[in-house]
């Protein structure tokens, strides 16, 4: 690891929750999931009636097994930032809800499972929800460590979407200056997307850090590439056309900017923690031939995919105008286009925009969004937050394929 | 003061716009004296140079696709007279004149 020139930010810390694994959390969620969507009426009805933010909604619609969306559930139900578990089950489903309780409990979370069949159908079984979030919530609270955490404990993914002509030169390199001092401080920094990155496999191979790791990026890509031709669209939505980008690789080398400069570490695939301080490219694109669709259907499939790899906070820049935020992990919004900004200013936590009208520096703005995670650590609400975006989707994929420089600091 | 449009290195070949353009407007890229020649909203690309079909588009210092059509320099540069080089980009049906 590399100390770089702003070591006064690694001394600045926060309170946090401590977890029996040795990570620490900045929220203390606990998260309704129902595990198939026969569950899920009853589980949004629990979550409503509780009517306190820390009580979140997460799911997985399908009735069929997949190993993905179970390691998926698994890595969020353990995440630093959650705190207990309640379970909402129909009682048929495939879903394995025993090993996923037992999996939340072994990291010391307290857990209940509802299941509806074995509660008196809907008007039981929220009851009985009501009270199990009720119990794990003062569980939660009874067993919480209160620690001092600093920037070096910080997992932080980066993600884009309505991304415009704006997004590659304003709001992404800004993320890229702040995921270079995250770095330079110790944390791990996670970005996305291999279908994303489309154009960028040379120059991201030329920052790896060991050989090994040149052969995984580029092989990712390449996978990407063949998945999405496959599929019969890029990652290119019509919206990135109207901003003004004109093909996959013109988005890519704009979204390519939120990595920053600091040498790549290594590749990681979905619910896979990173085994050590770097930067890590999230690969998203399953092996093999297409098999479930698309590999996220929706921005909020990868910021979920982002927060089972760790991450505390997600940096997510937008140039059209997302709204949206997550359960578990804030979202802080970056504005990379300074006319959508002045429309959408209450959704928006950082103007990148103003980068363009020759008002703030990259630098400048990057050590705003730097400050902004550190006071979102500490407990600072974002936008998304304050105005209750709980976004979550799951839905099936294929397991990823891994190489032989995915892990190179692995133990 | 904010310019009209920006050059991101050296050697490409088209510029971005930081406000919408307007047709005859002269602006001044990186040195290069353009006139504008189609209005080019916020985040959308000029050419610099007059650019033909099959050229190369450089933008970030790299090829982000090639040109379809011909375009003269102060021009719009975007899916009508280019295209990618890797996966065909896809639009709303309510544009219609994309295949």
């Amino acid at each position: 690891m590399t100390l770089g020139m702003n070591t006064g930010l690694t001394e600045r810390s926060w309170q946090a929750w401590a977890r029996p694994d040795g990570r620490k959390g900045i929220r203390d969620a606990i998260v309704v999931v129902y595990l198939v969507e026969c569950a899920h009426h009853v589980a949004r009805r629990i979550v409503d009636r509780m009517d306190d933010p820390r009580v979140q909604l997460i799911g997985f619609p399908g009735c069929y097994p997949n190993d993905y969306a179970l390691a998926m559930m698994k890595a969020l139900t353990t995440h630093p930032n959650v705190g207990g578990v309640v379970l909402l089950s129909l009682g048929c489903e495939s879903f394995n809800r025993e090993a996923l309780a037992a999996n939340a409990r072994e990291q010391g979370r307290p857990v209940e499972t509802i299941v509806i069949q074995q509660s008196g159908g809907t008007r039981g079984a929220m009851e009985a929800g009501i009270a199990a979030v009720e119990r794990v919530r003062a569980a939660a609270d009874a067993q919480a460590v209160r620690v001092p955490m600093t920037m070096s404990e910080l997992v932080i993914g980066t993600i884009c979407g309505g991304s415009d002509g704006t997004s590659g030169i304003t709001g992404n390199p800004a993320v890229g200056r702040a995921f270079d001092t995250l770095y330079d401080a110790g944390a791990i920094c996670i970005f996305e997307e291999t279908g994303e990155m489309i154009g960028c496999e040379g120059h991201m191979a030329e920052r790896a850090a060991t050989p090994e790791v040149a052969q995984d990026l580029i092989a990712s890509v390449a996978q990407a590439e063949r998945y999405y031709r496959a599929m019969g669209y890029g990652s290119f939505a019509p919206g990135n056309a109207e901003g003004g980008l004109s093909s996959q690789e013109e988005k890519s080398a704009g979204a390519y900017a939120k990595s920053g400069s600091r040498p790549i570490t290594g590749v990681i695939l979905p619910a896979e923690q990173a085994p050590g301080p770097g930067l890590y490219l999230l690969d998203v694109v399953p092996a093999g031939d297409p098999k479930f669709g698309f590999p996220n259907i929706v921005d909020n499939a990868e910021i979920g995919e982002l927060i089972a790899c760790g991450a505390h906070i997600n940096l997510f820049v937008t140039g059209r105008g997302s709204v949206v935020g997550s359960a578990i992990s804030p979202v802080i919004k970056v504005a990379a286009n300074p006319e959508m900004y002045a429309r959408m200013e209450g959704d928006m936590d950082v103007n990148a925009g103003r980068i363009l009208y020759g008002d703030a520096t990259l630098d400048e703005v990057g050590a705003e969004i730097v400050d902004l995670i550190v006071a979102v650590s500490g407990g600072a609400q974002t936008k998304s937050e304050a105005l209750g975006h709980q976004e979550f989707v799951l839905t099936y994929k294929a397991a990823g394929a891994k190489g032989p420089g995915c892990l190179p600091n692995a133990a | 003061m904010s310019v009209a449009a920006i050059r991101l290195t050296p050697t490409d070949n088209v510029a971005v716009c930081c406000r919408t353009v307007e047709p005859g407007e002269q602006i001044l890229v990186d040195g290069h004296a353009l006139t504008v020649t189609e209005r080019v909203a916020l985040g959308h690309k000029l050419a610099v140079v007059p650019l033909a079909t099959g050229d190369k588009v450089i933008k970030y210092g790299m090829p982000i696709g090639s040109m379809t059509h011909d375009a003269p320099a102060g021009g719009w540069v975007h899916m009508h007279n280019m295209q990618s080089d890797y996966i065909p980009a896809h639009l709303r049906d309510a544009h219609g004149d994309h295949a």
